[in-house]
């Protein structure tokens, strides 16, 4: 086996994995779903179908808003019921379409096909018009990946089954119990990017998944499993590349800059779907976990099914310990709820619902010039620093000392002895450095 | 940011709703300081080995000066809720008294820690603020007002009295008086010894009674390497310091005295002597006062042995950690503006066009 890589900086958060050994379960399908038009990173989708209109499961309800966008699939069978404002899992009301199900609706069926043995070209429309984005939490639209410039060759696609959030398991389990599809997945998008070698990263903490794959790989010639360090953030995509390949993405420049695809494992099994299956994205592997869960555990849930029914259909909450926090994703990068009626989308990695002990935050003192966030930062920036800049609104001095380079993975906050709200400020002043480079372009201009 | 707001809906009623990250390392400034606290128990246990009683009011003063300045100050002066909990001013006031001669008196030792914290600490807007050692500081208050009382060393193993107690020299001291004295180092070289040899024998101590911190004088904290080093180690361990610049300052020591006196005993000396060790491992590794960085703690460490070794050679005062650190702290904000790490991304490589 590969000697395990890794990147600088970073740092070792609790590993909180309890639900590694849980097979994942079909959840059954949901009474009722929300969908967002907007449930990836560009312009939101196109809603087609207003209320009362019928709807079958798979049928695209939502079209594309752009090229940087992705449709958005009916996941159930039946009638809309809404359309219009809901809220959003990031905690704004945002336009979406609200199906009830007709239980008396046959699921449809899909025939298999060999999408290796299409054309380029075909498996990227497919693609497109599946619906499939970035499943580990970005939810970049799939196809614009796929799409680089003709100037730039892409000889290598990573895979990302690195899963270093702390608490998540869905795609340890995936990679366990559906390797063909992601390995199909993964030779579909070596064949539209006409890419010579194909990787799985890996962290060291999952060795029966690594095993698996280098099982698998044993005849496969352009295709390997690299083991990697088990440090955080280890899946963002720059450290992940820099520790499988040593290529180092330059500031402000994008994977395809070094020769570079990153899919996380789930969507390449999506992809495999969309292509030999036509079958568009309607459902994920979540992972519940957190004190107040009575099951934890890794369930397949429809894309839209509202969290409160998640929770229910996955065995509900533990009656005796009151609910204090609930936080879809991950503990380091993923985002508190408000509210339990807002759906799963696409980019939903795991629910996590935490009691008083789970939900504790951090006391804040003076900054002690520790230096323990610089360390962490795995871009090399000053959190310190940038935080006293932001505070007295500099916003032209933390640009230049690269504060949009932040990934926002947190690893400054945890690790500050101050408690100090570090990623939480550079999240709004990279909003208002954005702001200020556009008026000062304007000006000039 | 990170306000913390709840909600109320159908199903659960108040979920607390803050930004990421929901998890933090639990790492706290008091148990940082709580733990510098603990990790200064052995060479205390050594102060009072070696000078009774005495060692104990006087850093018991001495924290008592510190925490009155403290609290008075936060809630007198400030009007704002007392930070004592955090210990940082307990390491202050031991700190200091470890600076100290076990005959300073009791009173100087609590105007000392007072200043520590008024001067040193508070004076800069508190725990956080301040450019210099509070510690060193008040140190170099002290040197400054009572120089006698600063520069009086109590044999080690006597009782609390004072007046009839017997004085000593350090093995610092002795060494610049005796370098100092070009008679008396023309008769040694001309009897075929060393200047090491004749300071150690004169003073009956031998490089293990320098190691251990037994038989000689000192301040009150500095003699024991073994007890400093142990508490160092465990700082280490609980990732609070890092090894950079304890490393490079005694290095530096070590490799200018070999440099100069071109003998091994004559750098070791220098090395196990006076308050470098405690200098290297609590003082340098005062987060406040230090870089950043560990390229930072490098130099900065590089800095204190230079100056260090300087004032020991050429300066008037037979030790000079305690000045090369508050030089070096002066720097600070200058080697933290150049001593950065590499941001990511901006290597001059190729991509591909």
């Amino acid at each position: 086996m590969l000697e395990p890589k890794s990147f600088s900086g970073g740092l070792h958060p609790p590993d909180l994995k309890a639900t590694a050994d849980k097979t994942i379960v079909n959840l059954p399908i949901p009474a009722k779903v929300i969908l967002h038009v907007s449930q990836h990173i560009g312009a939101p989708a196109k809603p087609t179908q207003k209320i009362t209109d019928k709807v079958v499961c798979g049928q695209c309800i939502a079209e594309p808003g752009g090229f940087v966008s992705a449709p958005v699939h009916a996941t159930i069978s039946g009638t809309v019921i809404g359309a219009g404002n809901f809220m959003h899992p990031f905690g704004v009301p945002s336009p979406a379409i609200v199906i009830e199900r007709s239980p008396d609706v046959p699921e449809p069926t899909y025939t298999t096909e060999d999408g290796l043995s299409l054309p380029a070209e075909e498996i990227k429309k497919r693609i497109q018009q599946s619906g499939v984005v970035g499943l580990g939490g970005a939810t970049f639209p799939t196809h614009v990946k796929l799409s680089p410039p003709e100037t730039k060759h892409i000889d290598t696609i990573i895979l990302n089954g690195v899963e270093c959030e702390p608490a998540l398991t869905a795609d340890h389990r995936l990679m366990l119990e559906e390797p063909d599809r992601i390995i199909n997945g993964l030779k579909l998008i070596m064949k539209v990017l006409n890419s010579e070698k194909g990787i799985i990263g890996i962290e060291m903490n999952k060795p029966d998944a690594i095993a698996l794959f280098n099982e698998k790989f044993k005849n496969e010639k352009n295709l390997s499993v690299q083991p990697l360090e088990v440090k955080y953030p280890q899946g963002g995509e720059k450290q992940l590349i820099y520790a499988c390949l040593g290529r180092e993405i330059p500031s402000g420049k994008l994977p395809m800059d070094v020769g570079v695809v990153v899919q996380n494992v789930a969507s390449a099994a999506a992809i495999s779907d969309a292509v030999n299956l036509q079958k568009p994205l309607m459902e994920r592997v979540v992972t519940l976990a957190g004190n107040c869960a009575a099951k934890p555990g890794n369930y397949r849930v429809r894309i839209g099914t509202p969290v409160g029914d998640f929770i229910e259909m996955a065995g509900g909450l533990k009656a005796d310990i009151p609910l204090k926090k609930v936080i879809m994703g991950g503990p380091m990068m993923g985002f508190a709820l408000f509210d339990l009626n807002v759906p799963i989308i696409k980019g939903t990695s795991g629910v996590l619902c935490w009691d008083e002990t789970q939900a504790k935050v951090p006391v804040q003192t003076a900054c002690l010039r520790c230096g323990s966030c610089i360390r962490a930062c795995p871009m090399g920036l000053l959190p310190q620093q940038m935080k006293q800049l932001v505070d007295h609104k500099k916003w032209e001095k933390v640009d230049q000392i690269g504060m949009l380079d932040c990934i926002e993975c947190g690893c400054c906050a945890y690790a500050c002895p101050a408690g100090l709200p570090l990623v939480q400020t550079f999240k709004l002043g990279k909003k208002n450095v954005m702001a200020e480079r556009k008026k000062s372009a304007a000006s000039k201009g | 940011m990170n306000a913390i707001s709840t909600a109320t809906t159908s199903s659960v009623p108040r979920l607390l709703v803050t930004t990421s990250p929901h998890i933090q390392s639990g790492l706290s400034a008091s148990r940082v300081m709580w733990d510098v606290n603990l990790a200064m128990l052995p060479a205390l246990v050594m102060a009072i080995h070696n000078f009774g009683l005495r060692a104990a009011l006087v850093i018991g003063l001495s924290v008592a000066g510190a925490v009155a300045a403290e609290f008075l100050i936060q809630k007198f002066l400030l009007q704002k809720p007392s930070t004592l909990s955090d210990g940082s001013a307990v390491v202050t006031g031991i700190l200091l008294a470890f600076c100290v001669p076990a005959a300073l008196p009791l009173w100087v030792a609590f105007v000392g820690g007072f200043v520590a914290i008024a001067l040193g600490k508070q004076a800069y807007g508190g725990l956080g603020q301040n450019i210099f050692n509070p510690a060193h500081v008040a140190r170099a208050v002290l040197l400054a007002s009572w120089p006698v009382y600063m520069t009086t060393w109590l044999k080690p193993g006597q009782g609390y009295g004072i007046a009839d107690a017997v004085t000593t020299a350090t093995p610092l001291g002795l060494l610049k008086e005796t370098a100092r004295d070009a008679q008396l180092m023309g008769k040694i070289t001309a009897e075929g010894g060393n200047l090491i040899s004749y300071v150690m024998e004169k003073l009956q101590i031998t490089f293990s009674d320098l190691f251990l911190g037994i038989n000689f004088s000192g301040s009150l904290g500095e003699t024991s390497k073994l007890a400093l080093i142990i508490g160092g180690i465990y700082l280490l361990i609980r990732g609070h310091i890092s090894w950079h610049g304890p490393v490079a300052m005694t290095a530096t020591v070590f490799a200018g005295a070999f440099i100069v006196g071109g003998s091994f005993n004559y750098a070791l000396f220098h090395l196990l002597t006076g308050g470098l060790i405690i200098g290297a491992l609590f003082m340098i590794t005062d987060m406040v006062t230090s870089p950043m960085t560990n390229k930072g703690h490098l130099l900065f460490g590089f800095g204190c042995g230079a100056i260090t070794l300087l004032i020991r050679l050429k300066g008037g005062y037979p030790e000079g950690v305690c000045y090369s650190i508050l030089i070096m702290n002066a720097f600070v904000p200058l080697i933290d503006k150049f001593m950065i790490p590499k941001r990511f991304g901006t290597s001059s490589q190729e991509t591909v066009s």
